[in-house]
């Protein structure tokens, strides 16, 4: 077989071909609420940091993820840079668009990047580009992953698979927002602010526990076990299956009015006040189930914010908590590794203590 | 009817259906040891998909170059430029992967078909290149597993539609023709389930405890290829039924409870039909749920338990794991060095390190003939991570003398330990004895949580056979030191054996074959560490730990996190 060439350096930002067929509507998920909420208010704030959907097989996880990339608004970047920079925000800017002079400014989808397993290190991080290299002697940087993921998503299915080392730069990178590569003679740094996706099923190999709290939000997903969310589940996805364009069609109005709401969330996320009250009873609630440091709490305090302005409601009240107390506590409390009480039966009954039943 | 293959028709009409449909049924999972019966089938299958359609055997085993793609090497030094050659699954596209001995596949090879099955192409992000392909396609699964500890990883066998037990006497039936098969291939999409259809798999699915939305979703598809295959625009009953039979019978987990008879229904009868629906199901839902009963063989417990424990072993993708995964897992990378015998190159990296000398090189050289020039200083070699993983074997006296003195403090202990084994992800295994032999609890397994409950509802009393609880734990130190894992026993006794190897009871026989399956023990070359829970520790204690060659921890002096410590350096010795 005869080999083919391989992407160029230049064309990596972009997704080397079109995907083969339209991804499932995100707003034609049945049920799954706590991940379908959890991944919109990563996408309203993705300050909250990362989003963990640990479940059983055939939930969904993966389906919802690829599906918000669809649901995502455009985003402007810099005209041809490789790193996707925010014209908007030049104190965030690579080395290249520092210098520029013009920035024209061009229209782009929210990259979500699937991180597939088998990737290697250099494709994730980005390394030096052997094509180049080869036919002009130029030390290229080809970019990774990383790059093409800033300012949208990077999404690993399967996460408690993926090999430790890569878990542990992909983490770093996630909390630096910057990617730093040193290699091959190449010393480089550029922006790599994304929200990292994980999805996996506990049952195929257990999460390493320090990963755990370091996403943000974390979410269970059960397979619903009761007949009519079942049989919607299932005629909802042949009816995909069997004419995905139509499908998507009959689902349109409802992916626009979603993708507003998340537009204008966005644009409402700063004036959302937070009063005493709320910062009060989330810190009350942290201490109560003595959650490790203050991520905890920040985190509670972003989600109800973010989950505030997806509700159009001017600030954050204290019932605003219950929603996502959850996912943001849920995975972070002191738990001996092998106790199999839910945390999330101990967050609700703080939740009930704190903030009444 | 004890075997639970089943008719030769209906393993013909598994290989049409999945030959009407094979990217929508997923493919199959043929259970079957490898022999006529099973290349009858597969010959079949092949015979019935569309002329030119891909056929791959890929071995559990295959590489990532293999299977997504990588670097072509040769053509890349070749040519100069970057050559990229697509692995298996994209060169299998509009065709079938058949994996032999599907059950050593680990975890995330599983993991990298499961995810060319939901998105029907592959993503190459390896060696410095990127690429797409498109790859629809059917896997065949051989299965064949023969103890309880092997299984197909669960993540590859949700998404295969059929589950065919082939039994490798019988021949197989006749079934439909090519013609017939493209002719129900094109009219497919045509094909109309009504709502009842949907609510009667679903509802079988939730009876027979089928958890996976999955199951219901390829049902339907299963019964649309049969109503396509039979010339027909409807689903009906028949095509339901043997979609039933074939995709949601093998899945069940629980037997639905029938309203007149004993609650826990004992291994039902094939054949008897006459238990009622669970639910208030419509006529078609009571058809389903019985001819599943049907179709579930007699000793459906007895496989429901095996598969329940099967979890435990397939959840840590035992079976073949430690090769590949040893190599994929722990490549640390890649560092200059002198070319050894017995070093690997790091293909990838030494060509990366040659590439932005080569213009110079070739100036200065004049050598315009080797596409690239690769000196010594650019070898780069890989770099393995040198320690494998360790499996701490823990081996508890839970006999009567035991448990009347320190029995719930030693589990206290050993809870402690399951939490370190946690944090240093070990693997852990439990071996326990009382009355007359020893037994594996729980088989090395990477979930302490799960040890931790076996633990818990670890009875006591009895004899003490601890000759036979420290041969066990040598076979299971072989075993886990065969997959290239380093074995730690943690034996638990207050080393008062009174049972033989044989099974005679009597406290000098049972002292002595003891002392004689702790040399053996010994010689294995197992690092071990003895927990001497008697109130008093006495000489034999010590005696039996000189033996194991032991480091010997009286519980007296061993507080919890004393003991920790010295598992820690018994580890690191």
């Amino acid at each position: 077989m005869d080999g083919i060439v391989g992407s160029l350096a230049s064309e990596a930002r972009t997704a080397p071909a079109a995907p083969t067929r339209q991804p499932y509507p995100f707003t034609a998920i049945v049920g799954q609420e706590e991940m379908t909420r959890a991944l919109v208010l990563a996408a309203v704030d993705p300050g909250i940091g990362g989003v963990l959907i640990l479940g059983d097989r055939g939930t969904g996880k993966s389906t919802a993820v690829r599906a918000l990339a669809a649901l995502l608004p455009e985003m402007s970047v810099v005209a041809g840079c490789r790193f996707g920079c925010d014209p908007g925000a030049p104190a965030q800017f690579c080395e290249s668009c520092r210098e520029l002079r013009h920035r024209p400014v061009a229209k782009v989808p929210v990259p979500v990047v699937d991180l597939p397993l088998g990737a290697t290190e250099d494709r994730v991080a980005g390394a030096l580009d052997i094509e180049r290299a080869l036919v002009d002697g130029a030390k290229v940087f080809q970019p990774g992953l990383l790059a093409r993921a800033n300012r949208g998503f990077l999404y690993i299915d399967e996460v408690n698979l993926l090999e430790d080392h890569l878990v542990d730069l992909l983490l770093d990178v996630a909390a630096s927002g910057e990617n730093v590569v040193e290699r091959e003679g190449i010393s480089l740094r550029h922006p790599a602010r994304f929200v990292l996706v994980g999805s996996g099923n506990p049952e195929e190999g257990e999460l390493r526990p320090q990963l755990l709290d370091r996403f943000g939000l974390a979410v269970e997903v059960r397979t619903p076990t009761d007949l009519a969310t079942r049989v919607e589940v299932v005629r909802r996805r042949d009816a995909y299956d069997r004419a995905p364009a139509a499908f998507c069609e009959s689902w349109r109005t409802a992916e626009a009015r979603l993708r507003r709401r998340i537009v204008r969330a966005r644009a409402k996320l700063a004036e959302v006040a937070t009063p005493d009250a709320a910062l009060e009873a989330a810190a009350r609630l942290c201490m109560a189930l003595g959650t490790d440091g203050l991520r905890g709490e920040l985190t509670l305090i972003r989600a109800a914010r973010a989950l505030a302005a997806f509700e159009g409601r001017e600030s954050v009240t204290v019932e605003a908590l219950r929603p996502v107390a959850s996912a943001a506590l849920g995975h972070r409390l002191r738990r001996n590794p092998l106790d199999e009480a839910g945390s999330r039966a101990r967050v609700d009954r703080a939740v009930a203590e704190i903030l009444g039943p | 009817m004890t075997e639970a293959a089943p008719s030769g028709g209906d393993a013909a009409m598994a290989a049409a259906l999945l030959a009407v449909d094979p990217t929508g049924l997923g493919g199959a999972v043929l259970r079957a040891p490898h022999g006529a019966a099973r290349d009858a089938w597969l010959a079949r299958l092949r015979g019935l998909l569309p002329a030119g359609a891909p056929w791959r055997r890929l071995p559990p085993n295959a590489p990532d170059d293999r299977l997504i793609g990588g670097i072509d090497l040769a053509a890349t030094l070749a040519t100069g430029r970057l050559r990229l050659e697509r692995g298996a699954l994209p060169d299998a596209d509009g065709g079938v992967v058949v994996i032999p001995m599907a059950e050593r596949l680990t975890q995330a090879a599983a993991g990298r078909y499961a995810a060319v099955l939901d998105t029907a192409e592959v993503t190459l992000e390896r060696d410095g290149a990127t690429a797409r392909w498109p790859a629809s396609l059917a896997v065949v699964a051989l299965d064949e597993s023969a103890g309880e500890d092997e299984r197909v990883p669960p993540s590859l066998t949700d998404r295969l539609a059929l589950h065919l037990p082939l039994d490798p006497g019988s021949a197989m039936g006749p079934g439909p023709d090519e013609s017939g098969v493209a002719a129900a291939r094109a009219a497919l999409g045509e094909v109309r389930a009504s709502d009842e259809v949907l609510l009667a798999l679903c509802e079988a699915s939730l009876a027979f405890g089928i958890g996976s939305p999955r199951a219901p979703t390829l049902a339907l598809r299963t019964a649309r290829a049969a109503a396509a295959l039979d010339g027909r625009r409807d689903v009906v009953e028949a095509d339901v039924v043997l979609a039933a039979r074939l995709v949601l019978a093998p899945r069940a987990t629980s037997l639905p409870a029938a309203p007149e008879e004993a609650p826990p229904p004992p291994a039902e009868e094939p054949g008897d039909a006459d238990g009622g629906p669970p639910k208030d199901g419509s006529d078609l839902s009571e058809i389903v749920v019985a001819a599943m009963r049907a179709a579930l063989p007699a000793g459906l417990l007895a496989t429901l338990a095996s598969a329940l424990r099967g979890r435990a072993s397939a959840a840590d993708g035992r079976s073949g794991a430690p090769v590949k995964d040893g190599q994929r897992g722990r490549v640390l990378g890649a560092r200059p060095g002198p070319l050894r015998a017995g070093s690997r190159i790091a293909l990838i990296e030494t060509l990366r390190s040659a590439a932005p000398w080569q213009t110079i090189r070739r100036r200065a050289s004049g050598d315009h003939a080797r596409p690239v020039l690769i000196r010594a200083e650019d070898i780069r070699l890989r770099r393995h991570e040198a320690r494998s993983g360790t499996t701490t074997l823990f081996a508890v006296d839970a006999s009567g003398s035991s448990a009347l003195h320190r029995l719930a403090e030693a589990k206290g202990a050993i809870e402690l330990l399951l939490g370190d084994c946690y944090a240093r992800r070990d693997r852990v295994a439990l071996v326990a004895f009382r009355g007359t032999e020893a037994s594996t609890l729980l088989p090395p397994t990477q979930a302490p949580a799960r040890a931790r409950r076996c633990l818990a509802a670890m009875p006591g009393g009895g004899a003490t056979p601890l000759a036979s609880a420290i041969d066990m734990a040598r076979a299971l130190a072989d075993a886990e030191r065969r997959q290239g894992r380093q074995p730690l026993l943690v034996l638990v006794t207050d080393a008062r054996p009174n049972v033989a190897r044989d099974g005679r009871t009597g406290r000098e026989a049972g002292e002595a074959d003891a002392l004689s399956a702790a040399a053996l023990l010994r010689a294995a070359g197992v690092s071990t560490l003895m927990v001497d829970t008697a109130p008093r520790p006495h000489a034999y204690g010590r005696a039996l730990a000189g033996a194991l060659g032991a480091r010997y921890v009286p519980l007296p002096q061993a507080d919890a996190a004393a003991l920790s410590t010295v598992v820690a350096a018994a580890r690191s010795a």
